[in-house]
């Protein structure tokens, strides 16, 4: 027996054979649960929006609740109009940024969220009507401690409020940098201001130690400083002229991103006027 | 390993023979996903369920494994077993496979898969390496429950998610203790089950494996 099961014919046919059973036994897995899997994911990111924009109460149907209140639009971010060029429903800025045609390069100094390279267009999701929303959600991410943070941020409808702030996706220090999705401090958000009074593009809000004072300031997490500084910065970077700051700024000033062509793109320009 | 029964096959790996305890073996994804008992117990019977069917199926194949190729063969079994459980997790535990992320694709290299197959499965029915395959799963998912337990209750003061001990974040009084939520409280958990284990059956402890040879003058210590 051993000597027959070491030939090299027999060696090549149970290769093969073993080969062959365990490729289709996998794909046939692979495929027959694809389904699922994406409905899961779209699901996930759903609930996480809904969730940010305080709509979310546990055994909802998300799908409804989301068809309902939530129309999703990509933004150009340069200009921060509104676009019709992507589908919202199939538009992926992960895959956007990689790509030359539809993403660029950040500078070293520029690059303060860690990403490297970034999209020219994203997608944001407006609550309640399309043209006057209650509320805006921004997808954000950057680099915390141990990796890459994605999250969403729900500014309301003046384009400076925070109204929540959540992460999908960290790997965070659990009971240190992981509490950045814990209520008691996400509740904290309610009510901030991101922008000050002198109406440029560059957001004031930061993570502080020991206390916030301002509008513009939310407690660090205790023990987590680089957890911490990286969501001030991703903040920071995704509120600027390099992310939503042109998008949100026709809100602060009241040009409605959807009349593109009448108006004035420079939001200096619209302040002094 | 010379009379095999079926009881025996079961049960022994559960204390007497456990995997992790006695053996050594899995340590390192014991580490990594016992943060949360409900973490723990989908591991636990991912790995039950890989065990077992790795098992299962090299015994049936065993032979015709020539011998030159037979790790790689084990290994393509286990390892298509592992992304089907991975894949099934994805599609109906959609919540926990994000948390298990990429422990369930190492149970690939966990050593007790491995090991069962490659010094139970290779010479046993298939019928036996099977409840072997079981058994083994079940004492580390004992393990990992136990050190789940712990770990989940003194480093987030709950059990299975549900609060026993109010913590001081949410108003209550229990300070929660940071370091249990940390991959070393885990060697420390088992360490301690060790301990214990082999407290209670003194035949587990191994023979030193060479006598230390005592200081005969006082300058030998400096």
């Amino acid at each position: 027996m051993a000597q027959g099961n070491n030939s090299i014919k027999k060696i090549l046919i149970v290769a093969f054979a073993l080969c062959i059973v365990c490729s289709v036994i996998v794909s046939t897995a692979a495929v027959a649960l694809r389904p699922l899997q994406q409905l899961n994911q779209e699901l996930d990111r759903k609930t996480n929006i809904l969730n940010v924009a305080k709509l979310y109460e546990p055994g909802m149907d998300v799908e409804e609740v989301f068809n309902e209140d939530i129309t999703a639009r990509v933004v150009n971010l340069e200009t921060g109009e509104y676009t019709d060029e992507f589908d919202p429903e199939t538009y992926n800025s992960f895959e956007a940024a990689r790509d030359p045609a539809s993403g660029r390069t950040l500078s070293g100094e520029k690059d303060i969220a860690g990403l490297s390279r970034v999209e020219k267009f994203a997608t944001v999701y407006l609550v309640g009507d399309a043209g006057d929303p209650d509320q805006i959600v921004l997808p954000i991410r950057g680099q915390g401690l141990w990796g890459l943070m994605r999250g969403f941020l729900s500014v309301e409808g003046d384009g400076n409020t925070i109204v929540s702030i959540t992460y999908y996706e960290h790997s965070e220090t659990p009971g240190l940098g992981a509490e950045v999705n814990n209520p008691r401090w996400q509740s904290q958000w309610k009510g901030k201001e991101i922008y000050d009074e002198e109406g440029d593009l560059s957001p004031e809000i930061h993570l502080t130690k020991g206390g916030a004072s301002s509008e513009h300031e939310v407690d660090a997490l205790s023990g987590a400083t680089l957890t911490s500084n990286g969501v001030t910065n991703m903040l920071q970077f995704w509120l600027s002229e390099e992310g939503f700051g042109a998008y949100l700024a026709r809100f602060r000033s009241g040009t409605d991103p959807e009349d593109a062509e009448d108006t004035d793109t420079n939001f200096d320009d619209v302040e002094g006027a | 390993m010379a009379d095999v029964n079926a009881k025996s096959v079961l049960t022994a790996p559960i204390f007497k023979n456990n995997p992790i305890a006695l053996q050594i073996l899995g340590i390192c994804s014991a580490l990594a996903v016992t943060t949360s008992m409900s973490v723990s117990l989908v591991m636990a019977l991912a790995v039950i369920f890989v065990t077992a069917l790795s098992n299962l199926f090299v015994s049936l194949i065993r032979n015709h494994i020539p011998s030159s190729i037979r790790i790689i063969v084990q290994m393509t079994i286990i390892a298509s077993l592992v992304i089907v459980v991975d894949q099934i997790l994805k599609a109906y535990a959609y919540e926990m496979s994000k948390q298990l992320s990429v422990f369930v694709g190492l149970i690939i290299t966990n050593c007790i898969v491995m090991g069962r197959a490659e010094g139970f499965a290779m010479s046993n029915t298939p019928g036996m390496s099977f409840l072997d395959g079981i058994g083994n799963g079940l004492g580390y998912g004992f393990v990992l429950m136990v050190v789940g337990f712990f770990r989940e209750l003194l480093g987030a003061g709950s059990v299975f998610g549900f609060t026993v001990l109010p913590t001081v974040q949410d108003g209550g009084w229990y300070v929660t203790n940071g370091l249990l939520l940390l991959p070393p409280s885990a060697f420390f958990i088992i360490g301690l089950m060790i301990w214990v284990l082999r407290s209670l059956n003194p035949e587990q402890v191994e023979e030193n494996e060479f006598k230390m040879k005592e200081n005969t003058q006082p300058k030998e210590a400096v």
